[in-house]
């Protein structure tokens, strides 16, 4: 059996006993905080504006709503301005389904579910916003297939101001607090600008496979946090 | 063309400007003058000499010392490594400072010697102590020393490489610069890479001959492109190198090590150039 | 892959006359050098962070069994499988045989060192299946039938008009007359013919930066997306990854990646970085059915608790080669096997062996670079001299330069020996060459005069020389003594400790 011939083999070699797991244990239960660069501790107001400063410094652009039922019309100006088809994808998500989607944006075509391959453009909610890079984090589960994230050339993001945290240290302790310890949903994807690629004489091009555009519409759910910042 | 290396009178760092914070007054420096000084440039030994004497230093030239090692240690032979290692502590014992005109070789006692006796705790205290005496000649000038500028001068513009030992295990990059630009006259142009190798390696550069000679064309060519009258570096395997590419490629550029420019003794000519060359430059000087 | 190390020098013969070559090696200066600096000095815990993603692997090494352990019991919690395998046999073995189970014809894939060093794609075309790269890079070099030449860049060592003139030759289902000049036309091109690809796949095959002990997660860091389609479009993944990947928990997982990205593209975080954990959830409308792992060891645990062990750190990020003078000058292919660069130079002979690729952590010059930017702070240069301090024991150098090296080290042994033999030849060659102060040509020297000229030496040695300045106001002192008796030769010595 190659488990325990792999196993011997790294014993032998560290000159480790097979029962000395108690620090390996102890570490995934404490789970410590390292070093968390000192840019993501910020005010609130603060760290939003660094999340937009860092996401759209990797190409990507962001709306600030002042309120989720603000998402429809906005979507139909994103899509018109870039000239792109009223067809769009909603994440399985009663949160966006449940936006005045006739009322607001008629002319567009809505459908919700995992992506379909000609799906031009794709809405889905974000778990969390993180600071220090920009970074959306979404996960799969009933309401994100994770097919939205990557299939269609135009990924629409809806995230709410009150998700943004500082630094990934803190994305993770919300994931546990809704999923328990050492859970994870299937899948977790850390999403930092529009699909890249430098392969072709390392000369930066998007939308290599996943989405050409990546647009956040960032919802302004917390008035005391957004109050002071300027020009946002 | 340059170099009017005036007389230097004063380079001396006075006791009121340069107290080292705990170097001793007029310390006792051993000079490790390495193989390729003593074979190939013996002038650079005495600039560094003179830089030392100037500088209040007592210098003594241990007689028992031929070379660092390096080229055994770099070869695989370690048991023949810790055999030079282990004369060179016995030959430099008891000094307050050893002190090398190479950052590759000075590395090599500071850091290196220490790491072959990992397992003869006498010796390996013997290699501590002496890589902790032991000094790149610019680094112990301007960081021990507290040098703070050199008297003289050079006409000319000057281009400087850093030579990677020095640079990645000394830390060697501004003591240089900024002890030429104290000389009168002197202007120091950058090469668009100078932190980058030249393709020397020791024996690397007749055992991938082609390989080294990419890099050290690569060099010359950013060499060239300073349009600096002389390029200078604080490794003389270094300059054998880019001065012998660039001879090869016609260059009129100089060659020199830094403590020669820095000690003003420039009449020998440069790395690389003869009697001939000497009569051909301009008489500027 | 079949190793070509022992031809490196023919290779690089090769390689340094290629001015194609040249050119796209060129462009490494503006794009990955400039751009990690860049990315370094924005960050001030950089330093740090390096610090401490060093400490974490040690540690985790240090405890490998146990983190294995931990982290196979979290993927099989979760409902994957993970495959033991000692040996790329093993490992080739187990891929097939999870495609036959499940019918496999097409089998995507997204960029994996491991899957290059298994050979995979032979493995499975021997095998009847259909293995279709899909980062760009890789299915640039798919189609040319060639192996990556950089671990994060594997068509580096390409320009666009020959990826230009790959794609005219196959896919031919395009107007002959398409545009084809620019980037962004080849991407376009690249991306329509693969997003077929994804869907047809029965299969999807990652590698993995990292595999998380605390979750059983592997993690896959990519900037095009294909990874994530590789993997959320088949019905099966299986995820091909080396022992050494596992980090203890998410946050250790992020402290790495902090410097991951930053070390190897410049970019501070890559676009997409994802988790990937067991198979889809029920409630889950898409993924994959079955979540396989291959966990290979193929040598490594042989390098724990040796001086190789640090090398297990690597996170393959390129940034030893981006930086590496001699990677530059020959690019990835010379090396000869599937790790170029530095850490090509120390892994490459601890998995096939130092007899095999005992060029390589000879062909560097020690500059030390590799290790200046290392994320994890590996000691290249000093694994390297352990790499020749073995090929030393086994007498593996050739017999010319070993024989050079006893003469050398008999000398540096006799100090007085070593000084009249220097002295002599000093003499010698400082007299032959004193007109033109450099010799073009050399007897047993032409690996340095082929290409450059070998300055002459002054002519005398320092040490001769410094003892003549010793001993001179001795003999001259004395001389004066007898010439002008006591009282003058005072006078001499005060004038002269002035003039000194």
């Amino acid at each position: 059996m190659s488990k325990q011939a792999i196993l011997g083999a790294i014993r032998r070699s560290l000159g480790r006993d097979p029962r000395d797991s108690y620090l390996a244990q102890a570490r995934l239960a404490e789970h410590p905080r390292g070093i968390v660069p000192e840019r993501s501790r910020r005010d609130r107001a603060g760290q939003l504006a660094l999340f937009q400063e860092q996401a759209e410094a990797v190409d990507a652009t962001v709306v600030r709503l002042a309120a989720l039922d603000e998402v429809p019309e906005a979507v139909a100006d994103y899509l018109k301005r870039h000239n792109l088809p009223g067809d769009l994808r909603l994440a399985p998500d009663p949160e966006l389904e449940g936006l005045p989607w006739a009322d607001k944006a008629p002319m567009l075509t809505v459908a919700s579910g995992r992506a379909d391959p000609e799906d031009p453009t794709s809405l889905t909610g974000a778990f969390a916003g993180i600071a220090e890079t920009g970074t959306l984090m979404l996960h799969s589960g009933p309401q994100g297939p994770t097919t939205l994230n990557f299939l269609p050339e135009n990924h629409l993001v809806v995230l709410k101001a009150s998700q943004v945290v500082g630094a990934y240290e803190e994305a993770w302790a919300r994931v546990r607090a809704a999923y328990g310890p050492g859970a994870l949903p299937r899948t977790v994807n850390f999403v930092t600008g529009p699909s890249r690629t430098g392969d072709i004489e390392q000369t930066i091009q998007l939308g290599a496979h996943g989405p050409r555009r990546l647009h956040i519409l960032l919802i302004e759910d917390e008035p005391e946090a957004g109050a002071g910042e300027e020009g946002a | 063309m340059p170099p009017a290396a005036t007389q230097v009178s004063a380079t001396r760092a006075t006791a009121s400007e340069a107290p080292a914070t705990k170097a001793p007054q007029n310390p006792r420096v051993a000079l490790f003058v390495t193989c390729l000084v003593d074979f190939f440039r013996p002038s650079v030994g005495f600039a560094t000499l003179k830089l030392l004497e100037q500088a209040g230093c007592t210098v003594e030239v241990p007689r028992a010392q031929t070379c660092c090692g390096q080229p055994a240690y770099n070869s695989g032979d370690r048991a023949d490594t810790k055999a030079i290692a282990a004369q060179v502590i016995r030959a430099f014992a008891g000094y307050d400072y050893v002190v090398v005109p190479s950052g590759s070789c000075a590395g090599m006692l500071r850091k290196h010697y220490p790491a072959l006796f990992k397992d003869d705790p006498e010796l390996a205290a013997q290699a501590e102590d002496l890589g902790a005496r032991t000094h790149e000649l610019v680094s112990f000038l301007a960081d021990v020393l507290k040098v703070k500028a050199v008297a003289g001068a050079f006409a000319g513009t000057v281009t400087y490489h850093d030579s990677c030992s020095g640079l990645r295990e000394l830390g060697i990059k501004q003591q240089p610069r900024r002890l030429l630009k104290t000389l009168d006259g002197l202007t120091l142009t950058e090469m668009a890479e100078p932190e980058v190798c030249c393709g020397f390696g020791g024996t690397f550069c007749v055992k991938y001959p082609d390989i080294s000679n990419q890099m050290v064309d690569a060099k010359a060519a950013d060499v060239e492109a300073t349009g600096a009258d002389l390029l200078l570096a604080g490794d003389l395997g270094c300059l054998l190198n880019m001065a012998g590419k660039l001879k090869r490629r016609g260059a009129s550029v100089e060659v020199r090590h830094v403590a020669e420019v820095l000690a003003g003794l420039t009449e020998q000519p440069g790395i690389g150039e003869g009697v001939r060359d000497r009569q051909a430059r301009p008489a500027a000087e | 892959m079949d190793s070509t190390s022992r031809s490196f020098k023919d290779n690089a013969k090769t390689a340094l006359s290629d001015a194609q070559l040249r050119r796209a090696l060129d462009n490494m200066k503006e794009g990955f050098i400039a751009k990690r600096a860049k990315a370094a000095a924005k960050l001030p815990e950089f330093e740090a962070l390096r610090d401490q993603a060093r400490d974490i692997k040690n540690h985790t090494l240090e405890n490998l069994d146990a983190y294995l352990e931990l982290y196979a019991d979290k993927v099989e919690a979760a409902g994957g499988t993970v495959h033991w395998c000692a040996t790329a046999d093993e490992a080739r073995a187990a891929v097939v045989e999870i495609c036959r189970s499940v019918g496999a014809k097409t089998v995507t894939k997204g960029k994996s060192m491991i899957a290059e060093e298994l050979a995979l794609n032979e493995h499975l075309e021997a095998n009847g299946l259909v293995p279709v790269e899909t980062d760009l890079g890789e299915y640039i070099i798919q189609l040319r039938g060639e192996p990556p030449s950089h671990i994060i860049a594997p068509a580096i060592h390409l320009n666009k008009e020959q990826v230009a003139s790959d794609f005219r030759a196959r896919h031919t289902e395009f107007p002959a007359e398409r545009q084809l000049e620019e980037p962004q036309q080849l991407v376009a091109e690249a991306r329509a013919v693969l997003r077929q690809k994804y869907l047809d796949a029965d299969v999807g095959i990652t590698g993995a930066n990292f595999l998380v002990a605390e979750t059983g997660s592997s993690i896959i860091v990519t900037n095009e997306g294909n990874g994530d389609l590789t993997q959320s479009l088949p019905k099966v993944h299986i995820v091909v990854a080396s022992i050494e990947k596992v980090v203890p928990t998410l946050e250790d997982a992020s402290a790495i990646l902090r410097v991951l990205a930053r070390s190897a593209t410049g970019q501070e975080f890559s676009t997409y970085t994802t988790l990937s954990t067991g198979p889809k959830r029920p409630e889950d409308p898409d993924g994959p059915e079955q979540y396989h792992v291959i966990l290979l060891d193929n040598g490594r645990s042989q390098m724990l608790g040796s001086e190789f062990q640090d090398m297990l750190r690597c996170i393959r990020c390129g940034a030893c080669m981006n930086h590496c003078p001699v990677y530059h000058s020959v690019g990835g292919h010379a090396y000869g096997w599937v790790y170029p660069g530095p850490m090509g130079a120390v892994l490459t002979p601890s998995l096939i062996g130092v007899e095999e690729a005992g060029h390589l952590p000879n062909a560097s010059t020690f500059c030390g670079r590799c290790e200046a930017v290392c994320p994890m702070r590996i000691p290249l240069p000093k694994m390297m001299r352990h790499w020749r301090e073995r090929e030393f024991e086994r007498h593996l150098a050739p017999p010319a330069v070993r024989a050079g090296l006893v003469m050398w080290v008999f000398f540096a042994k006799r100090p007085e020996l070593y000084r009249f033999a220097t002295g002599l030849k000093a003499m010698v060659l400082g007299a032959l060459g004193r007109q033109r102060g450099r010799f073009a040509w050399m007897p047993l020297g032409r690996g340095w005069t082929a290409h450059r000229d070998l300055p002459v030496p002054e002519g005398r040695t320092f040490m001769e020389l410094y003892d003549e300045r010793q001993r001179a106001p001795v003999r001259d002192g004395i001389v004066r003594a007898l010439r002008r008796g006591p009282e003058t030769e005072r006078r001499d010595a005060a004038g002269e400790r002035d003039a000194a």
